[in-house]
């Protein structure tokens, strides 16, 4: 096959089977299919096991690498150990730290085990934690020492959790269910038997937010990696030489499925940078690991451009050859500048946890309209639904909801303990995605927003639910309602309308500590960045509170239809 | 240590220092490349400067580089405290 910058758009779709992918990763099918052999096994086979897999670093500039061979001893030593505490397969085991080695390797040793790879972002705060590892019944849980006091607050609501291994425990004292586990200074090994996982076994579970109800568990498969791998290979043009940096954290479904899965499953090394956001160490990263393909997200990007071209000058970034860019629409000024600054511009992507590949998107070589979605993936049958008869929209240019024909290799198989969820996101044969698009003439989509209230903050999805229910536990709230807010960075960021209880008054200082509350409950995402005091909600004349409302205020767009709010 | 610096420290410990985590937080530690606070959380910090010390710091000005270390951000609070926004700032 030919790489992805060659491809001819309607000539691969037109012939396009997965097919392509399973031979390449000589896969049969109904034979057993494991991710953690694949990304690790199956790349030293390949006579590339003193190739580098993974080079890391941090803020302080603390530096590890790891060979192919090196993934495959420590992930084999992890699955051990795993196995050892007596996990059993498809039991979930949850990754909540830092993106430090042990999180990408320990991923793939998890998957050898036959169990569940859960992993959460080590930002969450312990009610985000709770619930998600309530509902998903967690038997174990790897964590560093800087996180485990969030485990200990809640471990006594969580029966099913039987251990919590630390990985950096050193001298620190150990409590109840605790056990020590240090990667790098465990006894590899050599030979482990990779538990026969099949297509349809689950594989990882990552937790996405909703309109209603609490954070829904999005199940994948080992399967999934068919299009993972295909879609790394054509999309981001991963080829085995690169040097790739996602900047996503494996927390979220890009920083598994494009962060572990895509890049090691083709072979390529990754650089990762364990630190928070400072365009200089970017560069100077970029620069020190000849990055070749970047794959980052609008946020990043519109933060980059504030800092302007000059810094862009002093480094030397020309080892770059890809540019990709997922989480939320990418604007076009931010296409136009990549091009002015890097000398590329940054290719946007579109899919989402359920997806678990890009399915929408630019693929290299295809002339980009800055602003645009791209086009289906070839093998991804999509198209944009008529918002009431959920019929296909035949005319361009016309508002839509975007769906996919159910199918693809990752698409995940149920949510978690909620069938009825999962069943409520099919339509007439059709998966929606909840958000909506047009297509113009060429097949290009152009994103619109989003179809329900879920708040796209930083590319990461917020359920307003989740940030009603903890304002509510604060003592002064009596009602609340989590809403979408224009932001010039973040596209949208949270904004919180609250009403108080009787003796109360809205202040500054209760304003940030109600802030601060829900930053340390359940994330800094989920933190509103303004809460406005109001007297009243608008409601429903059954009393339901109508965000709609409240959103289109802060969009300045019209209100719509008013006649089922209450009058006050 | 003087009291800004006093003041900014301790909020920094009291509110995004866990419980349990042993790190140090001294004027250099980097905040913002140092994980220690995002640029969501920053938002929050901004909040706690702009109310104890009477000042209004533009979104501009509030920028990762300038909330990356305690020292940083004394120096941030001083400047405003010692001149109108406008003229620190452009918008």
């Amino acid at each position: 096959m030919p790489r992805a910058s060659c491809l001819n758009y309607e000539e691969v779709t037109a012939n396009f089977t997965w097919s392509i992918a399973e031979k390449e990763l000589h896969y049969k099918p109904g034979e057993p299919i494991n991710i953690g052999w694949m990304c690790s096994d199956r790349i030293c086979q390949m006579g590339n096991e003193r190739k580098l897999a993974l080079i890391w670093e941090n803020f302080q500039g603390e530096h590890r690498q790891y060979t192919f061979d090196d993934l495959r001893l420590l992930s084999n030593t992890i699955a051990q150990f795993v196995c050892d505490l007596g996990i059993k397969p498809r039991e979930r085991v949850c990754l909540f730290m830092d993106r430090i080695p042990e999180l990408y390797i320990g991923f793939l040793g998890i998957l050898k085990t036959g169990a569940v790879a859960q992993p959460l972002f080590s930002a969450f705060g312990d009610e985000s934690l709770l619930v998600r590892l309530k509902d998903a019944g967690t038997a174990a849980i790897f964590t560093q020492k800087k996180h485990v006091h969030k485990i200990r607050k809640i471990r006594d609501q969580l029966p099913d959790l039987r251990h919590i291994i630390v990985v950096d425990a050193g001298d620190s004292p150990l409590q109840e269910r605790e056990i020590a586990f240090h990667m790098d200074e465990a006894r590899r090994v050599e030979d482990f038997v990779v538990f026969p996982t099949f297509a349809e076994s689950p594989s990882v579970l990552h937790y996405t937010s909703g309109t209603t109800g609490q954070p829904k568990g999005a199940q994948h498969v080992h399967y999934s990696i068919i299009s993972q791998y295909l879609t790394s290979k054509w999309v981001l043009d991963l080829q085995p030489n690169d040097i790739y940096w996602c900047n996503a954290d494996p927390g979220w479904v890009t920083g598994t499925s494009y962060g572990i899965i895509g890049p090691w499953s083709n072979g390529a090394t990754q650089v990762v940078l364990d630190s928070g956001f400072n365009a200089e160490s970017w560069y100077h990263f970029i620069e020190k690991q000849r990055v070749t393909v970047w794959y980052s997200a609008p946020t990043a990007i519109r933060l980059l451009m504030k800092e302007g071209k000059e810094i862009v000058r002093r480094h030397d970034l020309s080892s770059l050859r890809h540019l990709a860019s997922v989480g939320e629409p990418l604007n076009p000024e931010a296409v136009i500048w990549s091009q002015e600054a890097y000398g590329r511009p940054f290719h946007d992507t579109f899919w989402q946890t359920e997806t678990g590949c890009i399915v929408i998107t630019n693929l290299p070589g295809m002339p980009i309209k800055a602003g645009s979605m791209g086009k289906p993936f070839p093998g991804i049958t999509a198209t944009v639904l008529d918002l009431t008869t959920f019929e296909p929209i035949n005319q361009t240019g016309i508002a839509g909801l975007i769906a996919l024909r159910p199918g693809w290799p990752s698409q995940i198989r149920g949510y978690w303990n909620n069938e009825a969820g999962f069943n409520a996101k099919f339509k007439n044969g059709w998966y929606l995605c909840g958000d909506r698009a047009s297509i113009d003439a060429d097949g290009y989509y152009w994103f619109m927003g989003r179809d329900d209230d879920v708040i796209n903050t930083g590319g990461h999805l917020v359920g307003p639910f989740e940030i009603e229910s903890a304002l509510l536990e604060h003592p002064a709230v009596h009602e609340s309602a989590a809403v979408a807010k224009p932001d010039p960075v973040n596209m949208e960021v949270v904004k919180a309308f609250v009403t108080l209880k009787p003796g109360y008054t809205p202040s500054d200082e209760l304003e940030l500590e109600i802030m601060n509350r829900i930053r340390k409950k359940l994330s800094p995402l989920a933190m509103p960045q303004e809460i406005e005091f109001v007297d009243s909600l608008p409601k429903t004349r059954s009393g339901k509170i109508v965000r709609r409302v409240l959103r289109c205020k802060e969009f300045h767009e019209p209100v719509g239809d008013l006649s089922t709010i209450m009058d006050d | 240590m003087d009291e800004i610096t006093q003041v900014v420290r301790d909020y920094v410990v009291r509110e995004y220092i866990e419980e349990g985590d042993d790190r140090q937080i001294t004027e250099t530690t980097p905040l913002i490349s140092g994980g220690i606070v995002d640029s969501f959380s920053m938002v929050s910090l901004k909040r706690f400067l702009e109310r104890k010390y009477h000042i209004q710091i533009p979104d501009a000005c509030a920028t990762p580089d300038a909330f990356d270390t305690v020292k940083s951000i004394v120096e941030l609070v001083r400047r405003f405290q010692n001149a109108p926004a406008a003229s620190i700032c452009p918008p």
